[in-house]
């Protein structure tokens, strides 16, 4: 089982867009085309009333999971200039034991 | 190079171009001399790796259809947006002509140069301003409200400045043996991952709390990172003074201060005088016509006599006291005259006794156990950082508001010691931005120096920081006294649209000059009212070198992108025009000046790309003063005038401000304004950072502009349901002095009472002459702050703390 995902430890995830701009620039799209990745914000208020702010990189229909510079040996663009290091690409079987403990994650497979 | 063409290289990074204040360290892909991409270099400590969008925009920002690529020169009127490219020697020949014009007419003094925020530009336009002759360097926002107020006070206070110790000054980082991770920081007043605070990676925020960092958060917004904080204290903006003397309040009722740090390394001990008006310290020369003035008193319990601190050596008259922290005396004065003396630390212990929870509390709107859990937490935690951010610069009351909140790491001792704040020197002591003019590339004779705008009427302008004082300088320009201003010289700044409030004024003021040049990348608001335009250089098209703190690092001319020029070129040829014996024929020889306290030059720092400076420099943690390494003489202390770090400060009492912090109100505010309030019920609090953008910068880069496409007043939920507004809407945000339209961001991440609103926009896309000027009028919420509120040392305006109406826009 060999096949490549990303996990996402999103409760790190500061919502700075970095990621967005990095597969942008890898891919040189045009800007406001579909990126691979979109930031998503949700702004909730816990049982405490307390607010709490989660964000959620999205994986879109135009991410191809950076396969060309996989194949030389580097990691995704995305993956690479995350401000808070919490996208981790890796082989399902890797990522297993990168999975975090004390909080939820989450894992985008390729499909 | 590898065999598809591509070149890479290794450099880092300094304004122009990501804007920011910089630091990463980047890799560049270059291809047939163009760049094609820019990436992080894993290598570099400073962001290992990662990047933000600013720098991963560079190649749609360098190669920009709108860039400005050629020297300009007004043909039409101010304004009118009518210019025609001319070459660099025509523009150089051109300003020479018009400057030494002025400068013979009037004076080099009636000639300003003025900068916009930090970055590279300091040592470069003071350079050409010296070389000119014109002690008139001024950064225009109203009282320098942008960390200087911060690092004046840190001056003074502990004769350094302090950051948070987020381990950069290990090339392992968070891994070295040395290096203890906080447990708990402090962030107060600062949107971190959205913002690019000066010498700090936002970020580092999150590797720390992932390593077990706790957070406390101080700000009126829940941003994201106040989410994830363990307290967040919501605060009324311009309060900040009275919640740091609450914390202080508790910590010394709790007994939380660190009772042996303050005894031994601050001037609690010395005594004060209390029969004169105001408090003043104890000199020897008060007690002996033959003492010195520098030398102050303590008391010592054991003979129950009074001892003398010798400022030049360091040491009290009598070497194994251990003098009293807290009491009050009398003593005999030379003429025999008998007065009442108290300890420092008992007089501070006086001052903050007002500042219970309960009154902190109706200050500040943080709940009393609120303020009195974040005072623990604070306190408690071991070690415990603080990082603090432009809140505090922006109000009037900014000194004794930096002071208060300085105040906490000096009590707790958490200064220059692992994980806490440690004391932050020039790498290498390599000065790229002079803060003195004593650390500049050039001096003025003083009888020049002595004309710099505002030195007379404050302390701390004339004796910290050897900018012009600019809410002086824009009355100045319209009262024409004591002299007139003739020309201003803009570089790396954009009054009209971030750095000016009241930018109406400043409009007026910059139109009604005889000559002005902008040095700038982009087509500007600032820039359109100019008579020549220079077309300066990114990071990637120019040399230059960085030492802000840490590390001391090169920035590399990669390519070059058409005419464009460094700022520090453009300044080195004037400079020589302007100065008959300029010391320096290029900008290698400059560096290599520069860079003589490191041992090295600019050549051997390229092949290094960065360097920290090694265990035991002075310019790196930790516990220096135990050291001795902080002062000249090599003896342990600190550089202030006592070598204490003082809690009473000498500084302020000389400049005749108050000595110890206090909490005042904003000049606007439910409660100094209370009939205005009732008109303007809501607090207007500005500076919103937004990721993609720096200040007034990027919103021509297409994907940076596609991630915020226009500007936005955050509005609680409860407050638009009241005023009838919804999310998206238009809405007008007035008040007495202007009005804006932006977009309602209905969420509840903001107090009720307060709306944030953005800085630094315009429209690079709209029409550039007037009255348009890039749409600006329509959405500088600088319009609503007023010029000529600066506090009582030059420093702090009310940026933060405004009152405004909102409501629906028509149609
Ligand atoms: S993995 Fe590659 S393609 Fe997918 S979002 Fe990240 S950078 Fe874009
Ligand atoms: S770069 Fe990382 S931290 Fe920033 S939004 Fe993307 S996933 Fe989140
Ligand atoms: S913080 Fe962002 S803009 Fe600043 S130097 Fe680093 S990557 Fe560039």
């Amino acid at each position: 089982m060999s096949e490549y995902a990303m996990l996402i430890d999103y409760e790190y995830c500061s919502g700075c867009k970095t990621c967005e701009i990095a597969c942008n620039q890898e891919y040189n799209r045009e800007a406001g085309k579909l990126g691979g990745v979109e930031v998503q914000e949700f702004i909730h208020f816990l049982q405490s009333g307390r607010l709490y702010i989660t964000n959620i990189p999205h994986f879109t229909k135009a991410c191809v999971f950076c396969a060309g510079r996989v194949k030389k040996g580097l990691t995704p663009a995305c993956v690479q200039h995350c401000m808070a290091n919490v996208l981790v690409f890796d082989t399902l079987e890797n990522l297993k034991d990168k999975i975090p403990e004390n909080r939820k994650a989450l894992l985008w497979t390729k499909g | 190079m590898k065999n598809d063409g591509v070149k890479i290289i290794k450099t880092t990074t300094w304004s122009p171009g990501p804007g920011c204040h910089g630091g990463c360290g980047i890799l560049v892909h270059v291809k047939d001399d163009k760049v094609i991409k820019v990436e992080g270099d894993p290598d570099h400590p400073w962001n290992q790796g990662r990047l933000c969008s600013r720098c991963l925009s560079m190649t749609q920002y360098m190669y920009h259809k709108d860039r400005l690529t050629k020297p300009l020169k007004r043909v039409g009127e101010r304004g009118q947006g009518k210019f025609e490219p001319i070459s660099w020697d025509e523009a150089f020949d051109l300003i020479e002509k018009k400057m030494k014009q002025i400068r013979q007419d009037h004076g080099p003094e009636s000639m300003i140069f003025h900068q916009g925020t930090g970055r590279d530009i300091g040592g470069w336009i003071s350079m050409l301003a010296y070389a000119y002759g014109s002690p008139n360097w001024m950064f225009g926002l109203s009282g320098i409200s942008c960390y200087t107020p911060r690092l004046m006070m840190m001056s003074i206070t502990q004769g350094d400045f302090a950051v948070v110790d987020a381990a950069q000054w290990h090339e392992k980082r968070y891994d070295d043996p040395e290096y203890e991770i906080p447990e708990t920081v402090t962030i107060w007043g600062q949107n971190l991952p959205a913002t690019c605070p000066d010498g700090f990676f936002g970020h580092w925020y999150v590797d720390l709390m992932k390593r077990g960092t706790r957070l406390m958060v101080i700000d009126p917004r829940c941003t994201w990172i106040a989410s994830r904080a363990k307290l967040w204290l919501q605060l009324r903006p311009g309060t900040d003074a009275a919640l740091a003397l609450g914390f202080i309040h508790v910590m010394i009722k709790e007994n939380l201060v660190n009772m042996t740090f303050i005894e031994k390394w601050t001037n609690a001990p010395f005594l004060v005088r209390t029969d004169t008006p105001e408090p003043i310290l104890l000199r020897e020369t008060d007690l002996a016509p033959s003492g010195k003035s520098t030398n102050f008193v303590a008391h010592d319990p054991v003979s129950n006599e009074f001892v003398i601190w010798d400022s030049d050596n360091q040491t009290y008259s009598r070497k194994d006291t251990t003098p009293s922290m807290d009491g009050e005396f009398t003593i005999s004065l030379t003429d025999g005259t008998r007065i009442p003396v108290k300890t420092v630390w008992r007089m501070y212990k006086e001052n903050v006794e007002e500042y219970t929870p309960q009154k902190v509390s109706r200050i500040t709107w943080v709940p009393e156990d609120k303020i009195v859990q974040g005072a623990r937490m604070y306190a408690k935690s071991s070690p415990s950082a603080l990082h603090w951010g432009l809140p505090i610069d922006t109000i009037p009351s900014t000194i004794p508001t930096s002071q208060a909140v300085n105040h906490l790491w000096c009590l707790s001792g958490n200064l220059d010691n692992p994980g806490g704040n440690a004391i932050a020197r020039y790498a290498y002591d390599v000065v790229t931005y002079p803060y003195h003019s004593g650390g500049s590339i050039l001096s003025l004779p003083p009888e020049v120096a002595e004309k710099r705008i505002g030195i007379n009427d404050y302390g701390p302008i004339k004796d910290f920081r050897a900018w012009a004082q600019p809410d002086k300088v824009l009355e100045q320009i319209f009262t024409k006294k004591p002299y007139e201003i003739k020309g201003m010289w803009i570089q790396t700044a954009n009054p009209l649209a971030c750095t000016g409030m009241e930018p109406q004024k400043w409009h007026k003021a910059i139109k009604q000059l005889d000559f002005t040049v902008c040095v700038d990348l982009f087509m500007t608001p600032t820039a359109m009212l100019c008579d020549v335009i220079l077309p300066a250089a990114t990071f990637l098209e120019k040399d230059s070198l960085k030492a802000w703190w840490v590390p001391l690092q090169a920035i590399k001319k990669v390519v070059e992108v058409d005419e464009c020029k460094s700022d520090i070129e453009i300044n080195l040829e004037l400079s020589k025009r302007f100065m008959k014996d300029f010391p320096y024929d290029n900008t290698r020889d400059l560096f290599d000046s520069l860079l003589k306290s490191a041992g090295i030059t600019y050549q051997q720092l390229c092949d290094n790309t960065w360097m920290i400076p090694p265990k035991g420099h002075s310019s790196r943690p930790y516990y220096r003063h135990e050291k001795g390494l902080l002062r000249a003489d090599g003896k342990p202390g600190f550089r202030t005038p006592s070598g204490k770090i003082e809690l009473f400060s000498s500084w302020l009492e000389k400049w005749q401000l108050a000595p110890m912090p206090y909490h005042e109100e904003p000049p606007y505010s439910p409660v100094s304004t209370p009939d205005l309030f009732k008109e303007y019920p809501l607090i207007l609090t500005t500076g919103r950072r937004m990721g993609p953008f720096f200040h007034s910068e990027h919103r021509q880069i297409p994907w940076l502009r596609a991630q915020q496409k226009e500007p936005v007043l955050e509005i609680h939920p409860d407050t638009a349901q009241k005023y009838g507004i919804t999310h998206g809407q238009k809405v007008c945000v007035e008040n007495w002095l202007g009005k804006i339209t932006v977009k309602a961001l209905v969420t509840p991440v903001i107090h009720p009472d307060i709306v944030m609103a953005e800085h630094g926009w315009w429209f690079p896309e709209k029409e550039g002459a007037e009255p348009s000027l890039f749409g600006v009028w329509d959405v500088n919420v600088n319009q609503l702050i007023p010029m000529g509120h600066e506090g009582k040392g030059g420093l702090g305006s009310p940026i933060k703390s405004m009152l405004c109406k909102v409501y629906k826009a028509k149609g």
